[in-house]
């Protein structure tokens, strides 16, 4: 019990302390004055970022001067699963950011293999905060990035498969640093996040095993090349730990294309390469992402 | 209570300057009205306070060579941008009360001359720096990015590449810290 309070107790202290935040400024809030695509693309995790790297902007199309919103969609066709994860994001203040996901991982037939039964569908819910701790990714110095940390505190409602393939826990928090910058004079945006995590396949197959339960320092890295104000190309790579001793776990790889439909919608495609997954090899597939932003 | 304070801060320093120009009027007053400021009738501009001129007033180092000059079409493109722009941004109803009584004449000169310097165009620039001319009018990051959309259909407008709209659009993103001041 002792491990639902903690979460709930920051997030209730985040929540308190952003409508605090709310109420001084709302006098004269101003939403919706981000520059068109600088609230990045959702990830599958919930939080801001470029689909499966998490990066240091606050979701949302707020400003400094207002409070905005950002909810998104994901499906992920791969050999042997279906993916999807869908989820909302609050970004107070250019500041602050508050996210919530819920993934679900259809293992079609290998459920069938690891006898769990055809179709079954692991689960997990993600609550996330983030705060931007300096910086700006569009203005200033163009060699000073801007930089954020975060937690991810992740809870799978499936702890009989957790235990039964070795997770030591179905829930874990991750912790991040991740540092963004549009470099303007070449079009290019780069991110680098290292997270803090012991999750397996993001949590989905729990946290840790018998034998290792400490967090490990992982990468997350993209770069994406702005064709026009809509439309951004460009991949990301993000590593994950290898803790359990039934299934190995591979590095996350995709290349993707987002386009700004409108100032509040985003379609992003992907070509992903998820790696082993719970000992189907070879998870590629194509990542389909809608995003409304406010 | 902070922010009472900072507004009752705030409401005394806007206060001052008119009590101080009422004081100026009323001792001139006797004599005459103090003349309506009248616009060159060369440059169509109206006179503003004296100040040194240096092209470190633009805020940026131009770009070597003639790629983004060429980018832009040269000063006659330059000078479609520069227009289209401030059409835009003051027809604009999210910024345009911002520009309401101020000279826009001298503003499409001045940002003129700045773009054009900072393109390696041939221009030199003669216009105040980025903090004072910005520091009163209090604009927010909010008007910037409009500024910055109004620019950026401007140079679509003049069919200039993306990447060449970016590359220039980096030299005015420092500016940033002088212009926005709430
Ligand atoms: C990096 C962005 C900007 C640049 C490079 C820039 C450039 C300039 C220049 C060159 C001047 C003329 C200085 C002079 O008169 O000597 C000026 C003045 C002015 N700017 Fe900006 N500006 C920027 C952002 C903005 C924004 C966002 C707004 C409002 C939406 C704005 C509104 C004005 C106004 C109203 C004046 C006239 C001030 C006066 O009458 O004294 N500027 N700006």
């Amino acid at each position: 019990m002792n491990r639902l309070i903690d979460p709930v107790r920051i997030a209730c202290i985040l929540v308190l302390s952003a409508s605090t935040l709310a109420t001084s400024h709302a006098q004269d809030l101003r939403n919706g004055g981000k520059l068109l695509l600088t609230n990045g693309v959702s990830t599958i995790e919930g939080s801001g970022g470029g689909g499966l790297a998490t990066w240091s902007t606050i979701a949302g199309n707020a400003t400094q001067e207002g409070i905005g919103a950002q909810a998104h969609g994901t499906v992920i066709e791969l050999p042997d699963y279906n993916w999807t994860s869908y989820g909302i994001a609050l970004g107070f203040f250019d500041r602050v950011e508050l996210s919530y996901a819920r993934q679900n991982l259809d293992t079609i037939d290998i459920g069938t293999a690891l006898g769990l039964g055809r179709g079954y569908t692991l689960n997990q819910d993600i609550f996330g905060a983030k705060v931007r701790l300096a910086g700006d990714a569009v203005y200033g110095d163009s060699m000073m990035p801007q930089i954020a940390v975060g937690v991810q505190h992740k809870r799978s409602s499936d702890d009989a498969v957790v235990a039964a393939v070795g997770g030591a826990s179905p829930n874990g928090t991750d912790f991040y640093v991740s540092a963004t910058k549009l470099f303007l004079s070449h079009s290019v945006l780069a991110n680098a996040t290292v997270r803090f995590t012991k999750a397996n396949q993001t949590g989905l197959l729990g946290f840790g095993s018998a034998t290792d339960t400490s967090h490990k320092p992982q990468f997350e890295g993209s770069i994406a090349y702005q064709l026009s104000r809509r439309f951004v190309v460009g991949g990301e790579y993000r590593t994950k730990p290898d803790n359990l001793a039934i299934a190995r776990e591979d590095d996350w790889v995709d290349l993707f294309a987002a386009y700004a439909l409108t100032r509040n919608v985003t379609v992003t495609a992907a070509y992903v390469d998820l790696g082993s997954i719970a000992t189907a090899d070879k998870q590629r597939g194509a990542l389909l992402s809608l995003q409304a932003a406010f | 209570m902070i922010s009472l304070i900072l507004a009752l801060a705030f409401a005394g320093m806007q206060d001052m300057p008119d009590t101080d120009s009422a004081q100026a009027v009323s001792e001139a007053a006797p004599e005459q009205p103090a003349p309506e400021p009248q616009r060159d009738p060369v440059t169509g501009e109206l006179p503003v306070d004296p100040y040194e001129m240096s092209d470190a007033h633009a805020g940026a180092t131009p770009f070597a060579g003639t790629g983004m000059r060429d980018a832009f079409h040269g000063q006659d493109g330059i000078r479609r941008v520069v227009n289209t722009m401030v059409d835009r941004a003051t027809n604009d109803p999210r910024i345009s009360e911002i520009f309401v009584s101020h000279d826009l004449v001298r503003l499409r000169r001045t940002l003129f001359e700045q773009f054009c310097y900072i393109l390696n165009a041939g221009c030199t620039y003669t216009g105040r720096d980025m903090a004072s001319s910005h520091r009163d009018i209090g604009l927010q990051i909010d008007d910037l990015n409009i500024l910055v959309e109004n620019l950026q259909a401007a140079m679509a407008q003049e069919k200039i590449s993306f990447s060449a709209q970016n590359r220039f659009l980096s030299k005015l993103a420092p500016m940033k810290r002088d212009v926005v001041t709430r």
